[in-house]
């Protein structure tokens, strides 16, 4: 259902409080944003830098946390000829301020009220909204059965994997699975190759029992992966999709 | 007052100095969709233009050929803030295919195929700033990127130009479309940054 958002999006003051370097390239920020009017998990916010001259550069980020949370979290993957990525992931330090417009983005959302069964499909740092929306089921103490399907290129790159362990142990409706595309390390439980028919049909659920789908990642996963499940009947409807652009930064 | 980040100091190349404000400038072509792309047959594939009296003009694939063409060459800005410069696209001016279309309305509602809408004045369509595109760069127009034709505004936000358009309902009363329900500006041009609501 659409429903037309209230209000206006504005720029909040946001002050860093915390850094959690989540793989080699990525890095987790976490904000206090006074005045801040809360998010659905799965949106969005935009980050406005501001140089000491008054140069400004602005980019789009997907919120990490739940609405539940008391910090904003945006995981930022470093794109190493970008002009935004880099500092953000690199050189902010607790206590640096910049704004934050948000939240932005009403389609590709989940609220533990909605129930389930879900179906989450994450490339690379695609993972980023579909973590809002399991710290969200957690937080709400939701049991929607959920199954979330992980696509990194090498297992140090994998958001999250503690966490989403620990989650996964909960018992209470979600499994997790994960395929490396560039080559796995030795005893590894998980799948090695690109998201494929049988993979989806094997983790589930399957289109029976019509799940609530989001794929998030770059364009051409999330083009080959939307593609592969409307071929496996989920109608194209259920199918909710972010993509990221090649080029960013 | 801005705040200002400590250390950041930005790139500052010259290539943002022309774009719009908030933008960066991209020599790929991101996709941006919100759901799976669809596919449909060139001859399954209609438009039709519907008036606010619900009267049809309609047209199949080999009729959109068969109209009169224009290669224009335009610089398109997406509200995720790429923006993308001198771009090649072949295809039918709205004023073309407005032309024998009696209506009153002063809004449009463009439809797609797979349930995409959005909304825009129609003085927006007319006057040679708008096309239905079905070629990019000299070739047909991937379903990706909104093959087999798309809409093309594009003095608006990229959003406003339609992938995959199958029609446009001409309206008296402004009808807000997908993003526009979901904090999407109604107008959306990029030189007055109005991305969302309220800008």
């Amino acid at each position: 259902m659409v429903v037309r958002l209230a209000g206006a999006t504005r720029w909040y003051a946001a002050r860093v409080v915390d850094r959690v370097a989540e793989t080699p390239t990525a890095t987790s920020l976490c904000f206090e944003v006074p005045g801040w009017p809360g998010h659905l998990a799965g949106q969005h916010a935009d980050v406005r830098l501001t140089a000491e001259d008054g140069y400004q550069a602005e980019r789009s980020y997907s919120i990490a946390s739940a609405p539940e949370d008391p910090a904003i979290a945006l995981t930022v993957e470093r794109i190493d000829d970008g002009e935004v990525s880099p500092y953000l992931a690199g050189e902010v330090r607790d206590g640096d301020q910049f704004e934050l417009r948000g939240p932005i983005g009403g389609h590709f959302t989940w609220r533990a009220q909605q129930g389930g069964p879900l179906l989450l499909v994450g490339g690379g740092s695609g993972l980023v909204p579909l973590m809002a929306m399991l710290r969200h089921r957690a937080a709400a103490g939701s049991d929607a059965r959920t199954v979330l399907l992980v696509s990194s290129r090498t297992e140090e790159d994998i958001l999250y994997r503690a966490e989403l362990e620990r989650l996964a142990s909960d018992g209470d409706g979600l499994a997790v699975h994960h395929t490396l595309t560039r080559g796995t390390p030795q005893g590894w439980q998980g799948f090695d190759r690109r998201v494929d028919a049988e993979m989806l049909a094997q983790v589930g659920p399957p289109v029976a029992d019509a799940p609530r789908i989001f794929v998030c990642g770059p364009t051409p996963f999330v083009e080959a992966v939307a593609d592969v499940l409307v071929g496996m009947g989920h109608p194209p409807a259920s199918i909710h999709a972010e993509r990221f652009g090649p080029t960013g930064g | 007052m801005s705040i200002v980040t400590r250390g950041f100091r930005g790139r500052r190349d010259d290539s943002a100095k022309d774009l719009p404000p908030g933008q960066y400038l991209t020599h790929d072509f991101p996709v941006l969709s919100a759901g799976p792309t669809p596919r449909i047959p060139l001859d399954r594939w209609t438009f039709t233009i519907t008036t606010e009296t619900g009267v049809e003009h309609e047209w199949r694939w080999d009729d959109l050929l068969a109209l009169p063409s224009d290669s224009p060459t335009v610089d398109i800005h997406c509200v995720t803030r790429w923006s993308k410069l001198q771009t090649g696209w072949k295809g039918v001016s709205l004023d073309t295919l407005l032309e024998d279309v009696e209506t009153a309305a002063d809004y449009a509602l463009v439809r797609s195929y797979g349930g995409y809408t959005t909304n825009l004045p129609l003085e927006d369509l007319l006057d040679g700033k708008a096309w239905l595109a079905y070629e990019y760069e000299g070739d047909p127009l991937e379903p990706a990127h909104g093959g087999p034709a798309r809409l093309l505004v594009p003095h608006l936000y990229f959003w406003k130009s339609a992938k995959w358009a199958r029609g446009i309902q001409l309206l008296i009363e402004d009808e807000p479309g997908f993003w526009e329900n979901l904090g999407y500006h109604d107008y959306g041009d990029p030189w007055r940054e109005q991305r969302y609501q309220g800008d």
